[in-house]
């Protein structure tokens, strides 16, 4: 059984040290489409946190019994039916957000992210720490998503969260929001900046030339 | 166990058992959450009638569920109109679905002048009359629709019972992932949409004059509107839906019927 060092090393190991976007550079797609709010960054979160969470945990429980010439069609029946229950869910309960997010929502499907742990750890691990497994790399990819959030909304439109941080000079305050920080390209310098920085302190994530 | 869980009758019954599982989970969900999402849905269009209309803020504070439902009660009446004739025709108007009824030949044409790219249009259209606190007719909340840069945008044009005077003019919904974040997404900025306030869609001779438009003197005029810095597509799109739902295929013939006998 998992002790808890393990569990502590697989639910915090993906958010510096193995994070799925700066080290293994997967799920970019939706991080540059949906950070230029906190709002949205934090529901596509949430989202992406519980799918990738019980995805694991439903493909762990059937690891034995799914045939391996289809396995891969067996996973995306389980992740697609996983995100259209929480597009439902979030057409029901946050109805403002789920149209902002719009087709991303129906993205996570793509999202390497899902479809990588399921198939690199979900298919040979024990249902709990699958599950574990899930949130860790859920919430490695919400550091990502809210920090690139967090300096698009709040440099690109001054606000957090929609609330009014810096002044818009076209709100009769003080700010020059930089219009660039909106568009999709920022936030690829900004998840570039992110990893640069974290393989400056963790050299050995820098892939061998060659 | 591992050996035969590749045999082609396990691999049949694990995909057909997976299948059918997982449509029981998704059609389950989709059941329980539908009346939820349709409340939702109708709400946030409500919503929006309401301030356009200039009965709610939503900019700067939040308003209820509850508040919305209730003032739309109190002050909104939806009405459908023929737009060939101009006349009022009987029917549902709040559960009308004008997008699903044009998708349906025989309630439905192609119009020659598709300036605003819509492809079909329903021959009916619903109009919202938004009464004052005594019961009197003071907005007139017409839907308009058009393709901007990206998207289909859709909006509520809200005017005087003169028909002229423009109350607001608010986006609502867009198809797909929206205009550009702040360049054509402006359109929903609430200080482009103040620009549209007190502007007169037509001009001394009864042609419609209203313009969105990068030349500052027009733009200063009753007549112009200043177009989005940045987004000339959309800008057009905001012009061309107008153009469209004001003109002979659009509303025209409902707006000339109010001039002459009013909103009886």
């Amino acid at each position: 059984m998992a002790n808890a060092k393990e569990l502590k090393q697989v639910l915090s190991g993906p958010i510096v040290a193995n994070n799925p976007i700066a080290l293994q550079v997967l799920g970019v797609c939706s991080a540059l489409a949906v950070t230029s709010k906190m709002e949205t960054a934090l529901v596509m979160t949430i989202a992406l946190t519980a799918v990738t969470a019980f995805s694991n945990l439903f493909i762990s429980m059937l690891r034995n019994h799914i045939p391996s010439s289809v396995r891969i069609i067996v996973q995306m029946t389980i992740i697609a039916s996983l995100v259209i229950v929480v597009d439902q869910v979030l057409q029901a309960y946050a109805y403002d957000v789920s149209k902002q997010l719009s087709v991303f929502v129906g993205l996570i499907i793509t999202n390497c992210i899902v479809m990588g742990r399921a198939e690199a750890y979900a298919m040979k691990t024990p249902p709990m720490m699958s599950f574990m497994d899930g949130i860790g790399n859920g919430l490695g990819y919400g550091v990502i998503l809210l920090g690139v959030g967090f300096i698009r909304e709040l440099f690109g439109n001054g606000s957090l969260f929609g609330i009014e941080i810096l002044a818009k000079i076209s709100d009769g305050g003080w700010y020059q929001p930089n219009g660039l920080l909106l568009l999709p390209p920022s936030a690829f310098f900004l998840i570039a900046a992110m990893i640069w920085i974290i393989r400056i302190y963790k050299p050995d994530q820098v892939e061998a030339k060659g | 166990m591992a050996s035969n869980k590749d045999s082609f009758g396990r691999t049949l019954f694990v995909v057909v058992g997976l299948c059918f599982i997982c449509s029981v989970f998704v059609s389950t969900a989709a059941v329980l959450l539908r009346p939820l999402q349709i409340e939702n849905k109708l709400l946030d269009k409500q919503k929006y009638i309401l301030e356009a209309a200039g009965i709610i803020d939503t900019k700067s504070a939040p308003v209820s569920k509850l508040d919305v439902q209730l003032k739309y009660k109190k002050f909104v009446v939806a009405k459908l109109v023929d737009l060939k004739t101009g006349e009022w025709v009987e029917g549902d108007a709040d559960l009308f679905d004008a997008d699903k009824v044009s998708r349906d030949p025989a309630n439905a044409f192609i119009p020659k002048h598709d300036i605003a790219l819509v492809k079909r249009v329903a021959n009916t259209a619903v109009v919202y009359i938004v009464n004052d606190e005594q019961g009197e007719p003071k907005t007139l909340i017409l839907p308009i629709k058009g393709y901007g840069l990206w998207s289909t945008m859709y909006a509520f044009l809200a005017i005087e019972p003169d028909m002229n005077t423009i109350q607001s003019l608010v986006y609502y919904s867009f198809t797909g992932s929206g205009e550009t974040p702040g360049l054509g997404g402006e359109v929903q900025n609430p200080i482009w949409m103040a620009k549209w306030h007190g502007k007169k869609l037509y001009d001394a001779q009864g042609d419609l004059a209203i313009k969105v438009t990068k030349n500052p003197v027009v733009a200063a005029s009753v007549h112009g509107v200043d177009a989005l810095s940045g987004a000339t597509l959309t800008s057009n799109g905001v012009q061309n839906s107008l153009d469209f739902w004001l003109g002979e295929e659009g509303f025209a013939h409902f707006i000339e019927k109010v001039r002459k006998g009013g909103l009886s």
